[in-house]
């Protein structure tokens, strides 16, 4: 593929991305804005592979590979923290039956 | 593993990103669409491991060893109530990131002239401006939450102004770079100033606003993450990236709307800042009452004859970790026949669903949760609301005084109920800086202390009364 078609095809997908992020949480109940929150901030980890890429490529110099790890490890740290957290949180959601006294 | 197999299998990762975010919009389904999403971030980190331009796995993998764990264990070992300041943590780290890619690509490909064309090098300053921004707004709203400094919002004169030209440099020196200065001080220069303006941009902000400020921050890492995928050309980061940058700017203005507020409102006003002058105003307008304190003994025999006691849990019950006795409270007192329910505020606590999620901890059946409309049409029959460690979304101010900062704001109308008894630990005004008439009302009752030890108190003596 030729760099400007790869543009215009990036380009495409993210504005469709825009539109189905919209779509996608329009009708959130308000009980769930927090968990919901942590659990986009865990999406966004996914820069990690980002990290990885630019870390472990060859024919680099030594300071493009320390910032590349050091980019790896807080990408991991965004990544498992941000869906463990959500994780906490959800557990609480489940649902529970009344306890009914004994009689 | 060829080019295409691997972007098909990143299509994969995005279909379960898109499901997580589908699924996290219902109760019911939250928690299995959370494992959906990690389940579609492991194999994206897999697929990106078997590529074989990469060469240097052991580091990598150490490098993921060490942030992993500290992940891990931070969000296993965290309470509850600190979950906020967590969550702007991990979201700054991810910024942190997206910045640090910049700065290694940008070095990386300046040494090679030609190699760097203008998209390219645009996608690499907007992602080291908006990473980096990320990254040191969200460190300092993690710092306003944890108490390692001042939650009022910090002012200065010409603060706006000095602002707007911190970021209008940064700016400059991006498109100075796009357009051609490949110098290295230039892009560190621009990380670090981006970085100063993330600081001075969160600082004035007051500590009660930090939930929406996370979550604008929340999508701006997602866009630096888009960014990133320009500067790399993968879709999976395009698109995750920009899905967040959606979901959260919308989740942001929600947030907003649900303090009946705009977010420019929420980001340049300084919120509580006025408090001193409308405090006055709201004393003299208002009431010239006095603050009445009651014994634990008191408010005791007070739930134990009443026919419907309504709970607002605020705060206070977070940070005391009062949940649990809160429970038990409620319990001994159905047992008596008295009729129990909680009025839970959209933005009690410092997140938006927060007393949801510590009172279902505490086993609360949800039936009893009542959000606000319906709370509040029960109040004119409830003999006694109980606030605990609740302020801001009590305060009348919100309902009578124009001069308010928070008027305008839907508050829970505990002043309608027959009596009114608030838990505090002191007089002090709450998280948003501002006085509360309430406390002044004729019909309320003040019961210091930490909430957990009041409310065991209470138990304690409704047991004997």
């Amino acid at each position: 593929m030729s760099h400007g078609l790869l543009l215009t095809f990036e380009i495409t997908i993210l504005v469709l991305a825009i539109f189905l992020g919209f779509e996608v949480i329009s009708k959130v109940p308000t009980l769930l804005h927090t968990p919901l929150m942590s659990g986009t901030n865990a999406i966004h980890g996914i820069v990690l592979v980002g990290a990885m890429l630019v870390a472990g490529l060859g024919h680099k110099d030594t300071l493009t590979t320390i910032i590349g790890l050091v980019a790896v490890v807080l990408a991991s740290a965004n990544v498992v923290g941000g869906f463990v957290v959500t994780d906490r949180m959800l557990e609480m959601f489940k649902k529970r039956e009344r306890r009914e006294p004994d009689s | 593993m060829s080019r295409d197999v691997t972007n098909l299998l990143y299509l994969i990762t995005i279909v379960t990103f898109i499901l997580a975010l589908r699924f996290l919009s219902h109760p019911t389904t939250a928690r299995r669409g959370n494992w959906i999403g990690a389940a579609g971030m492991l194999l994206a980190i897999v697929v990106t491991f078997t590529q074989h331009a990469i060469v240097s796995y052991w580091e990598i993998g150490a490098g993921m060893a060490v942030g992993g764990t500290f992940g891990a264990v931070a969000a296993r070992k965290v309470h509850m109530t600190a979950m906020p300041q967590m969550v702007a943590l991990f979201n700054g780290v991810g910024g942190g990131a997206a910045a640090l890619i910049s700065l290694a690509e940008f070095h990386n490909l300046t040494p090679r002239p030609g190699t760097l064309t203008t998209d390219i090098s645009l996608a690499i300053m907007l992602s080291a401006i908006i990473g980096a921004i990320s990254f040191a707004g969200s460190m300092i709203a993690f710092a306003k939450l944890q108490e390692l400094i001042r939650g009022r919002p910090i002012v200065y004169p010409l603060q706006q102004p000095a602002n707007a030209v911190l970021f209008a440099s940064v700016l400059a020196a991006g498109i100075a770079i796009a357009s051609g200065a490949e110098q290295q001080w230039l892009i560190w220069a621009l990380v670090g100033g981006a970085a100063a303006f993330g600081v001075l941009f969160v600082l004035p902000i007051g500590g009660a606003d930090m939930p929406v400020v996370i979550s604008l921050l929340n999508a701006f890492t997602g866009l630096a993450t888009a960014a990133t995928g320009f500067e790399l050309e993968n879709n999976v980061l395009i698109v995750s990236g920009m899905l967040v940058g959606a979901s959260g700017t919308l989740l942001t203005v929600l947030m907003g709307r649900a303090m009946n507020r705009s977010v420019a409102n929420v980001l340049f006003s300084a919120f509580g800042q006025l408090a001193p002058a409308t405090a006055g105003a709201a004393a003299a307008g208002a009431t010239d009452g006095q603050v009445r304190s009651a014994s634990a003994e008191d408010v005791a025999v007070m739930l134990a004859y009443a026919h419907k006691v309504v709970f607002v849990p605020g705060y206070g019950m977070a940070v005391a970790q009062a949940q649990h006795d809160v429970r038990a409270l409620a319990d001994l007192l159905e047992s008596r026949g008295v009729e129990v329910s909680y009025a839970i505020h959209p933005v009690a606590g410092r997140m938006p669903g927060h007393m949801n999620v510590l009172l279902a901890e505490a086993n609360v059946p949800y039936p009893q949760l009542k959000e606000m409309d319906d709370a509040n049409s029960e109040f004119p029959r409830t003999d006694v609301a109980l606030v605990i460690g609740a302020n801001d979304v009590v305060n009348p101010d919100a309902r009578n005084n124009s001069g308010s900062p928070i008027y305008g704001m839907p508050i829970l109308n505990v002043d309608e109920a027959q009596q009114v008894v608030v838990l505090k630990r002191s007089m002090n005004p709450g998280f948003a800086g501002i006085d509360n008439p309430l406390f002044l009302n004729p019909k309320t009752v003040m019961l210091f202390g930490d909430a957990k030890a009041s409310v065991e108190q209470l138990t304690h003596s409704v047991k004997s009364a």
